[in-house]
């Protein structure tokens, strides 16, 4: 398994929408190694004809009846937005269409 | 350090009988809180166990309860509130800068459980940024204090719930617990701490880490007060559809149920090199003590233990890394400049995150990228059955598991914080029960030789936290670790 | 062109009608003002938490089935995360290897032909919300009215082989969607989306080429004349010895071509994970048995009882059969009136064109049966004319009335008495001396003229058939006379 370079950390904070400065980035690749190493210990263990437990509870078919139920908490929501225009919510213009 | 017995102030009450005094009239609650609001205006500012108290606004919700109601189990009683817990138009924040100004327009369905007996809420106490840690060294308004050794933390990440209470700036109070942050803080404190089983609690207002791990559960002084909250807590929520649709047992019918005959088990895996051997004795003394109740020892095994903390940090920070990514500065919280949307996500969650989180982020999202998803995150999902069916086999052996909750007492504020690995080996007891889904609880079981409190954990079948109370009970009717109290003013006196 | 062999692959999103919303209780109704259909579970609020609406689960077993799809056993959703202001969580609940259904089909006729489309998938997710740009500002807003909505994705195989396949696709999905009644299934309002994959590969040849994905395509129409587009672009870019670059286009409706999207970001990485948040979904036997046994008659199996059951020629069967409502008017006429072909004609001819002057869906018209059948009797026994019962079925839908009740109210029965059309007959002609004159001499248009006055002097009461019958006559006998 592939060591974590800068590089490597410079693409997931990407992913993440993180943005590491550059000082940074190779301190944070070798904290993230070094859990990564000890992470790695998992591969070790046969685990071959054994299910992922996603749900530690063995519910299923959990679901609710069709019925409108009305909310008013987008006044709330837009009074403390970080930047609205009138009943919308307002970000920087997206240039991709 | 000094200690006092708690019966001694009003404040050091446990949360039952404060219940019971104001309902036959012997305690005004409007006093009592007054009072309580006063101390924790006296002693927070140098503990740090909440981020900020409103004054006028508890007491105004007291005197809405007293008018109106209603008059339930928990009429009049304050209960302290963790910063993840939404409380409606209270600034929630997981103290974290990227929810600054966060005022949830909705309860969590915990706080209108509580609401609906009578109880007033008391927001928020401090913890963890997020509940990443495990001293609240990470939350972004600063580090709570250990009320027993103040130049120590109270552990993590409910540090600030377990420091109120241990301090009685609380009654009692709502932690949550993901890989110990209900546990671990409360034996670093002297407190009882209770995770429930996955799904007992509804988690609709938990503002999530681990959406298949997160319980909140009661921090209490005594086990009779945790069975009293987990009462009013626990039960099917139709707005979580993890939440559990099993029945609600008698929990205080549970309390004086002898223990005689039942089996408790010690897994060979956790005594091992590395543990404090204050600890160690100190639930080895605990094991007899039971013993001494007429239940009988069993060696158990927990083969897959030692890949506990690495199954969580897979499966934990890839859960946590997808429920952060809603923190866009988009529509609520903190927002950081940039002229396109790209600058915007990226400066507001660099400068809105803290080390823990950012580092936390990048790792999940890393394990369940392109290409790593089936090494890391399906194969952790798998060991985590193993360690699951480990806990399934030992319960046939035993009615209950008997471990220490931490492998050291409070360290040092700052003693681990360069050193994230080491940090998280400090959850090494307590995060099977997460992964497992069982219930767990902490409580007192004495005290290192520099007067620092030292926690015992005992874990159940999936919804028998019954049978931890009852064992709990027995244990705290043969001690009183639980009625030892920290001196505050001598700690402020030497700060 | 000839050398090369269209592959083509349609991707449709289709929002289910459900009241509320897939994961919350917010309403769906299309229109609403910006963020007054919102609530913190659509708004990705800290703390909030999805619960999956039994509706959407059930329409989403019979759209599975509607199409022979195998319905999974065990279903689950799962996160697919990206960043963008109008997904809320940061993540999209949506399904990646435990979908609701797969491997089924959708038969479609081109010309003459049958053709068996298979369908690759179908899965459940929710909606994202709407961006809005102001081409003057510096800003872009959000509405996450339809932030959760449920939407059914269904993905076809790259079956298709020529642009007029994937509209007969479209047409008969829609068909389909429209009998379950359970989409509005509006390309216009957004309940029905469609991207299309195209590539181009060598006549004759099986390895797929490079793909091509079109977005932006606003209606059944643009997206054959954007697939036919492509091809040509592609064919020529080939025919240089050019190579076809993997990729996105939008659709520009204005020009009529693709373009390429502006900024590539390279493949996104959707980190695919299992929702945690939602308990898997499992559909037995016994329920699938259960959701099959009410689903109504497919439009497939409708049109070959229609053929078989009226004597009706495949087209007709297959015009009636694309929208719901009028073949049920159609069967409900036809069991009152007795004949089948009459009716169809109507149908098919008049009510379709009212339905495409006016830009309704022939789904929102209300037209009883029996009116249907009162205008084809009032033809049959010669109460009206026609032309008059054209005039009369549009009425009637606009004043949702029985034509027969405008024709008692308006008075407007043919006048059949042949003494009231003879007096007519002779008024008429008295009044117009020049084209009796015009007639004598030869010119037959001059007796369509007088048939005109007369019907305008019957206000359009007089048969013309019988009209023009004796006004010959008179003609004829008077020329007699006169000569």
């Amino acid at each position: 398994m592939a060591v974590l370079g800068e590089q490597d950390v410079q693409h997931v904070a990407r992913l993440a929408r993180l943005a590491i400065p550059p000082a940074a980035l190779s301190p944070f690749a070798q904290q993230l190694n070094e859990i990564l190493d000890y992470v790695r210990q998992l591969q070790s263990v046969p685990t071959q004809g054994v299910g992922p437990t996603s749900h530690p509870l063995s519910l299923s078919n959990v679901m609710r009846p069709d019925l409108v139920q009305p909310s008013t908490v987008a006044q709330d929501v837009l009074a403390e937005a970080p930047a609205r225009h009138g009943q919308l919510f307002k970000v920087p213009k997206i240039i991709d269409v | 350090m000094t200690q006092t017995n708690r019966t001694d102030s009003p404040l050091s009450q446990p949360l039952h009988q404060l219940r019971d005094r104001i309902a036959s009239g012997a305690v005004d609650p409007r006093q009592f809180l007054n009072d309580l609001l006063t101390r924790i205006e006296q002693f927070n500012p140098s503990l740090r166990a909440y981020i900020a108290v409103d004054r006028e606004r508890v007491q105004a919700e007291l005197a809405e309860r007293l008018a109106k109601g209603p008059r339930g189990r928990l009429f009049g009683v304050p209960i302290t509130v963790k910063d993840n817990i939404c409380v409606r138009g209270e600034q929630t924040t997981c103290a974290s800068r990227i929810l600054q100004g966060f005022r949830p327009p909705y309860d969590a369905t915990v706080i209108e459980r509580l609401a609906r007996e009578g109880a007033v809420i008391i927001p928020h106490a401090n913890m963890d940024e997020f509940a990443f840690g495990s001293s609240t060294e990470n939350s972004a308004v600063g580090v709570t204090r250990n009320p027993w050794d103040p130049s120590r933390v109270p552990g993590g990440s409910s540090g600030g719930s377990a420091a109120s209470v241990a301090a009685d700036l609380a009654v009692a109070a709502l932690g949550s617990d993901t890989g110990g942050s209900i546990r671990q803080p409360a034996a670093l404190c002297g407190v009882v701490g209770m995770k429930p089983t996955y799904g007992r609690v509804s988690r609709y207002g938990l503002i999530a880490f681990a959406s298949s791990l997160d319980q909140i559960g009661p921090i209490t002084k005594d086990v009779t007060d945790c069975a009293e909250l987990l009462s009013v807590l626990a039960g099917n929520d139709p707005r979580d559809s993890t939440s559990a649709p099993t029945a609600v047992p008698d929990y205080l019918a549970a309390l004086n149920k002898p223990v005689t005959g039942m089996r408790f088990g010690l897994p060979k895996e956790y005594f091992i090199e590395g543990i404090d051997p204050e600890i160690q004795r100190a639930v080895e003394e605990a094991a007899r003590v039971l013993e001494s109740k007429g239940m009988k020892r069993v060696s158990v095994s927990l083969p897959h233990t030692q890949y506990a903390v690495a199954t969580y940090y897979v499966v934990a920070t890839a859960e946590a890394s997808s429920n952060l990514a809603r923190y866009d500065g988009v529509k609520y919280g903190y927002r950081g400049a940039g002229s396109s949307l790209l600058e915007m996500y990226e400066h507001t969650r660099a400068e809105g995150f803290g080390r823990e989180s950012v580092r936390r982020i990048i790792l999940g999202t890393y394990v369940l990228s392109h290409g790593y998803y089936d090494a890391y995150y399906l194969q952790g999902l798998k060991v985590r059955t193993l360690i699951k069916r480990d806990f399934d086999d030992a319960f046939k052996e035993c009615d209950v598991i008997l471990t220490p909750t931490s492998p050291s007492a409070a360290f040092k504020i700052g003693e681990k914080l360069n050193d994230p690995l080491q940090m998280y080996l400090s959850d090494i007891f307590t995060i099977s029960a997460n992964l497992a889904g069982i219930p767990a609880m902490s409580m007192p079981c004495g005290f290192t030789s520099s007067g620092l409190p030292i926690g015992m954990q005992l874990l159940g079948p999936s919804f028998e936290e019954a049978r931890l109370l009852q064992v709990g009970r027995a244990y705290e009717q043969a001690t009183e670790w639980h009625t030892r109290k920290p001196s505050l003013q001598a700690a402020e006196a030497r700060n | 062109m000839a050398a090369y062999e269209p592959v083509i692959g349609l991707e449709v999103h289709v929002q289910l009608a459900t009241a509320s919303k897939l994961f919350c209780g917010c309403p769906t109704t299309f229109g609403a003002p910006a963020n007054s259909q919102t609530c913190p579970v659509c708004l990705g609020l800290p703390g909030t938490l999805p619960v999956l609406n039994e509706r959407a689960f059930e329409w989403g077993i019979r759209v599975a089935l509607a199409f022979d799809c195998a319905v999974q056993p065990t279903m689950k959703f799962d996160r697919k995360q990206y960043f963008y202001p109008d997904l809320p969580k940061g993540y999209q609940i949506s399904q990646y290897d435990q979908p609701l259904a797969q491997r089924g089909h959708l038969d479609i006729v081109v010309g003459e032909q049958t053709k068996r489309i298979g369908i690759h998938r179908i899965h459940m997710e929710e909606d994202a919300g709407k961006l809005l740009h102001d081409p003057h500002a510096t800003a872009s807003y959000v509405d996450f009215n339809r932030a959760g909505v449920p939407l059914l994705e269904i993905v076809s195989e790259p079956e298709m082989r020529a642009p007029e396949e994937a509209y007969q696709y479209l047409t008969e999905l829609k068909a389909v969607l429209s009998y379950l009644d359970v989409s509005t299934c509006n390309m216009e309002e957004g309940s029905l989306r469609c991207d299309a994959n195209v590539s181009l590969r060598p006549a004759g040849t099986t390895p797929f080429g490079a793909k091509v994905e079109i977005k932006n395509l606003n209606s059944f129409k643009a997206v054959k004349a954007a697939i036919e587009y492509e091809m040509v672009r592609q064919a020529e870019a080939l025919d240089r010895g050019e190579r076809i670059v993997q990729e996105t286009r939008l659709w520009d409706a204005k020009a009529q071509t693709t373009e390429s999207m502006r900024s590539k970001e390279g493949a996104s990485d959707y980190r695919y994970f299992p929702e945690p948040d939602l308990v898997p979904f499992v559909i037995d036997a016994a329920h699938v048995k259960a959701v099959a046994a009410k689903l109504p008659e497919l439009p497939a199996k409708r049109r070959a009882r229609l053929a078989q059951q009226y004597q009706l020629p495949a087209y007709d069967a297959s015009v009636l059969t694309q929208h719901r409502r009028l073949v049920e008017v159609f069967e409900q006429a036809v069991a009152q009136y007795g004949k089948a072909k009459p009716v169809a004609n109507w149908v098919m001819v008049e009510l379709m064109a009212y339905c495409n002057a006016r830009q309704r869906d022939p789904d929102e018209i209300t037209l009883q049966p029996v009116w249907l059948v009162h205008l084809l009797q009032a033809i049959d026994n010669a109460t009206i004319s026609g032309k008059m019962a054209k005039e009369l079925f549009v009425e009637s839908i606009e004043q949702q009335v029985d034509p027969q009740q405008i024709i008692e109210a308006k008075g407007l029965r043919q006048i059949v008495d042949t003494s009231e059309l003879e007096k007519v007959a002779e008024d008429v002609l008295a009044d117009n001396p020049k084209s009796v004159e015009a007639f004598r001499g030869g010119k037959q248009n001059a007796l369509m003229f007088l048939v005109g006055q007369c019907m305008q002097r019957t206000k359009g009461k007089a048969n013309p058939q019988s009209m023009m019958e004796i006004l010959k006559r008179k003609l004829t006998e008077s020329k007699e006379v006169a000569s």
